[in-house]
């Protein structure tokens, strides 16, 4: 039974779920008290994952669930990110017309989701979490259903998915097949690489997991579900399915399949330059914001690979702190999409951003800043995400990553400045609403800040992720 | 003396830059005490400096007034200290942004506010530059200038301005890039990047000729040397006026600088493996762009071309490592900055009146403007190198230098001073002398105060070092002793 002080966090939130489930169904007009009550479960579950009474590494249920400094990270991260998700985008769902109380619950869900699979430490319980997640993520995908362009982003996503879902759970098969076990470590002890069915299903996995961080050749449905979703949904796409991913990514590369090293840097290595180069080449030609936010994802989630490819334990703290850098930038940039509103409705085609800074200054600094961020410019925090990726790269004198790597980042450079050259040197159109509400407010200038200010203390992150130890 | 003076220096523009960003930006007498509040900064920047440059002692080779605070944990220190190469770059630097704010006028009629801020940025960022003395600082400082001058060409900039702050940030981004690939490699190998501690440990000859061609492409675009010069007319052209003056004056010294301190302090012998190359670019650079200088009818595009010309007399002296050179192409490049600084403001003068930059437009301009024709002709002179101009003492220890190396080299970098003397005195004669043939020039006012102001302390330094460039050569000259005994030392101990 003393398992369960260890997965409080996972537990309150199922309860909240089920609870605020039935609180919406017997209460009318009751989608801002859920909305608000959702935002306090995954604060109170935050505070019981950064309160984790444990020791440093602990097994759970015959060893299928393992808490340790990265899972406990990697939550925090991703209840963090959560809950500014939900924050920043009240006023968009609220006028979008989507606010009802499905659209939080799913949310949790889908959180609930990313928790177990961060935990998982079996290839059955990390299936669970991945579904858990991903079948939220659909119908989150096609919520705005009176829109076409939400439900096809939701039916795109949904065939897309559930194909990889396939792949990997073949692949799963495959590994429990050749190795005999589901178990994390079991497996590593039993997996050979002369076998090749075990060189298959981890070729099956990586390529289902490679879907669920949209790296190229897995990259397809990315662009569409990012431009059709809505916009709160998209932030949410964005951001926090990446974290859950990257852990398992690791959990996966490092763990069961670490003898594999061989069989897989190859692999890795292809997805992050592929990534890089695609997201950098296929972004320059985006009309639509969300659209090029997709690419530039793509881009990036080649970087944070680059950072797993090299097989050193500084390479995957080096992702990890790509991946929150990442994170914040992208929260700043939804932000100013949220903010892009005119007579109640929402802009976001590039043209729209045009001569913003005429009059809207506060904004058009902080894209400014969160562009330039993106782009990798020093002394912003973006570049210090790259610039330590790069260090891990160069470490295992993988020079050939590391220069494709850097010139991808002056291609992408050039359609993040033409972003910033919209807004700054083009002529303006008409102005967009003032915005009100406090909590995006907070949150762009909060994530403007930690980008434009990081360099004063970079050691902060380093220090943060410097406990995790994997290899 | 634990006062972190050149902390100081950086910060202080920044500071100035917060306050001008908190104030409102509305009401005109607000942006006319921005303008105050900015000037105030870069003034007392330039005090400071002048201060650091009396309390600096030539007579010791190390850097002096170090700084070194912990950073990034373990890995990069916060490291800053000055020797006598760089003290003169910022000194250079603080002496410039201000005379730039002061020619601010009402033709930033847009955004007077963040123009500002970009300068101050930009002086901070330059500050930085030079008296770094770690790699990644210096990156870090090198590269962040980026954003505020790809800000000052793209929104303050003339009609083509969108297509060159494009071509300056990626042409100057994709060069520093492959720097940044060599500094991480340089920790790895050395493991620290710390410049002193690199000076003293010295770096394996098997990786030097890589990483001196990393450093060389960033440089290269930055300095700039032929073939990569082609974004320096665009963005000098469409950059308003103090925005050419910044880029002339001390953007393009970041990279004469680099080679001094980074290729041939880190990589003596790749430097004297390269040396041919290097003879090579700089000739071409000087010979090819003055005759371009000469076909230009845009007169900033033809100060442009000069630039590139003399910053082709810069790379040679640099790489003869001779004290000649290198001291010469000290003097050069302060002297450049000075001048070329001056001379686009000149043609910023005209240009407000007249709002064309075309040569053509003028002739005859010493009958309407005589003070504006003095001073220019100052300028052209020092700009050819005239014996009593601080163009001539860098000029004649280039050619010494090189004299010293090679004759041919020498002598077809003398061409080039002739050439220069032709598009010179050319364009000279084509915008003061002859006949007022355009009857709009007629209305045309001389220098007001503001312009005799900045113009006049310009050209205070260049006649004084010209006569007297004793203060210039005296505080190098052990610094410079010292980079070539330790260059020699190193080709020496691989030989």
């Amino acid at each position: 039974m003393e398992n369960i002080n260890f997965v409080l966090p996972e537990i309150f939130i199922s309860l909240s779920i089920m609870f605020l489930l039935i609180v919406g169904v017997f209460k009318k007009n009751s989608s801002s008290l859920i909305y608000s009550l959702s935002v306090i479960t995954l604060i109170i579950s935050l505070g019981l994952i950064i309160n984790f009474p444990g020791k440093e590494e602990i097994y759970l249920f015959n060893d299928s669930y393992k808490i340790d400094e990265l899972s406990i990270l990697m939550k925090i991260i991703t209840i963090l990110s959560g809950i500014f998700v939900l924050v920043s985008s009240y006023n968009y769902t609220k006028l979008e017309k989507i606010f009802n109380i499905e659209y939080s619950i799913l949310i949790l869900c889908s959180i609930l989701g990313m928790l177990v699979m961060i935990s998982s430490y079996d290839l059955i319980v990390f299936y669970i979490g991945l579904e858990l997640q991903s079948l939220s993520l659909y119908v989150l995908a096609a919520f705005n259903r009176n829109n076409i362009k939400s439900s096809e982003a939701g039916l795109k996503y949904f065939v897309l998915s559930a194909l990889s879902s396939g792949l990997l759970l073949y692949g799963c098969s495959l590994i429990y097949g050749f190795s005999g076990s589901t178990n994390f470590s079991l497996i590593a002890e039993n997996i050979f690489s002369s076998e090749y069915g075990n060189v298959f299903g981890l070729v099956f996995i990586l390529a289902g997991l490679a879907f669920k961080i949209s790296a190229v050749p897995f990259h397809m449905w990315a662009p569409d579900v990012y431009e059709g979703s809505p916009t709160s949904v998209t932030l949410f796409f964005a951001i926090v399915p990446k974290v859950a991913a990257l852990t398992v990514f690791i959990r996966f590369l490092y763990v069961p399949f670490l003898s594999l090293i061989d069989q897989w840097q190859p692999i890795i290595i292809f997805l992050a330059l592929a990534s890089m180069i695609f997201g950098a080449v296929a972004a320059i030609g985006q009309k639509n914001l969300k659209r090029l936010i997709a690419y530039s994802s793509i881009g990036h989630m080649g970087y944070a690979l680059a950072g797993l490819a090299v097989g050193t334990n500084s390479g995957i703290q080096n992702s990890i702190i790509y991946i929150c850098i990442y994170l914040i930038m992208n929260l700043g940039i939804f932000c100013c999409l949220f903010m892009m509103k005119r007579n109640n409705k929402f802009y976001d085609n590039l043209d729209d951003l045009s001569g913003l800074s005429k009059n809207h200054p506060i904004i058009s600094l902080s894209l400014l800043i969160l562009l330039f961020s993106l782009a990798g410019i020093p002394p912003l925090a973006g570049f210090f995400a790259k610039f330590y990726i790069f260090i891990s790269v160069i470490e295992q004198s993988m020079y050939f990553l590391a220069i494709v790597g850097l010139v991808s980042t002056v291609v992408s450079a050039f359609y993040y400045l033409r972003v910033i050259k919209i807004i700054y040197f083009d002529p303006p159109v008409e102005q967009y609403d003032q915005t009100k509400y406090l909590g995006l407010k907070i949150s762009l200038a909060l994530s403007t800040i930690l980008m434009l200010l990081y360099f004063i203390y970079p050691s902060g992150l380093i220090n943060l992720v410097s406990k995790i130890n994997i290899i | 003396m634990n006062f972190p003076i050149l902390s100081s220096l950086i910060l202080l523009p920044v500071v100035g830059a917060f306050f001008i960003f908190v104030t409102r930006s509305k009401d005109l007498s607000n942006l006319r005490s921005a303008k105050y509040v900015a000037l105030f900064t870069s003034f007392a920047n330039f005090i400071i400096s002048l201060y650091l440059w009396y309390i600096f002692d030539p007579s010791i080779s190390d850097f002096q007034f170090v700084e070194n605070r912990t950073w990034l944990v373990g890995f990069i220190t916060y490291k800053v200290g000055v020797d006598g190469i760089s003290i003169l770059f910022i000194l250079l630097s603080t002496l410039i942004t201000p005379l730039c704010i002061v020619s601010v006028n009402k033709t930033i009629n847009t955004k007077l506010k963040e123009f500002l801020i970009s300068i101050l940025l930009m002086e901070s960022l330059m500050i930085g530059v030079f008296c770094s003395l770690d790699l990644v600082i210096f990156y870090l400082f090198f590269e962040g200038g980026l954003i505020p001058m790809f800000l000052i060409i793209g929104i303050w900039g003339g009609t083509r301005r969108v297509y060159s702050a494009f071509k300056f940030f990626l042409f100057t981004l994709l060069g520093s890039v492959l720097m940044l690939v060599a500094i991480i490699s340089i920790y790895w190998v050395n493991g620290t990047t710390d410049i002193v501690d690199l000076y003293n440990i010295g770096i394996d000859i098997k990786y030097q000729n890589l990483l001196w061609l990393a450093f060389f492409s960033s440089f290269a675009v930055k300095t700039p040397m032929w073939p990569v010069h082609t974004w320096l007319p665009d963005a000098h052209v469409e950059a308003p006026t103090a925005g050419s003056v910044l880029l002339a004056a001390i953007l393009l010294k970041m990279a004469g600088y680099g080679f001094i301190r980074f290729s041939i302090g880190l990589f003596p012998n790749a430097s004297e493996y390269f040396v041919p190359l290097i003879f090579a670019l700089s000739l071409i650079a000087i010979i090819y762009t003055s005759f371009v200088a000469l076909m230009q009818d845009d007169m900033k595009k033809l100060i442009a071309y000069s630039s590139v010309a003399h910053m082709g007399f810069v790379t040679l002296g640099i790489f003869t490592v001779t004290q000649q050179g290198l001291e010469g192409s000290i003097v050069q490049m302060i002297s450049h900055g000075l001048v070329s600084a001056a001379l686009f403001l000149c043609v910023g003068v005209v240009y407000d009146r007249m709002h064309s930059r075309l040569i053509s437009t003028y002739g005859g301009l010493v009958s309407l403007m005589p003070k504006y024709a003095v001073l220019f002709m100052i300028f052209t002179l020092a700009a050819i190198g005239l014996p009593g101009t601080s163009g001539f003492v860098g000029e004649f220890l280039i050619l010494i230098g090189a004299f010293k190396k090679s004759f041919l080299v020498a002598t077809i970098a003398s061409l080039g001073v002739i050439l220069g003397a032709a598009y010179m005195l050319w364009l000279y004669k084509r915008v003061i002398f002859g006949k007022v043939i355009n009857r709009d020039l007629l209305k045309m006012l001389d220098l007001n105060k503001t312009e005799i102001f900045i113009l006049v302390s310009l050209a205070i330094p260049t006649l004084f070092f010209g006569f007297y460039p004793e203060p210039l050569l005296n505080t190098i000259d052990v610094s410079i002793t010292n980079l070539i005994e330790n260059y020699n030392y190193q080709i020496s101990l691989n030989k």
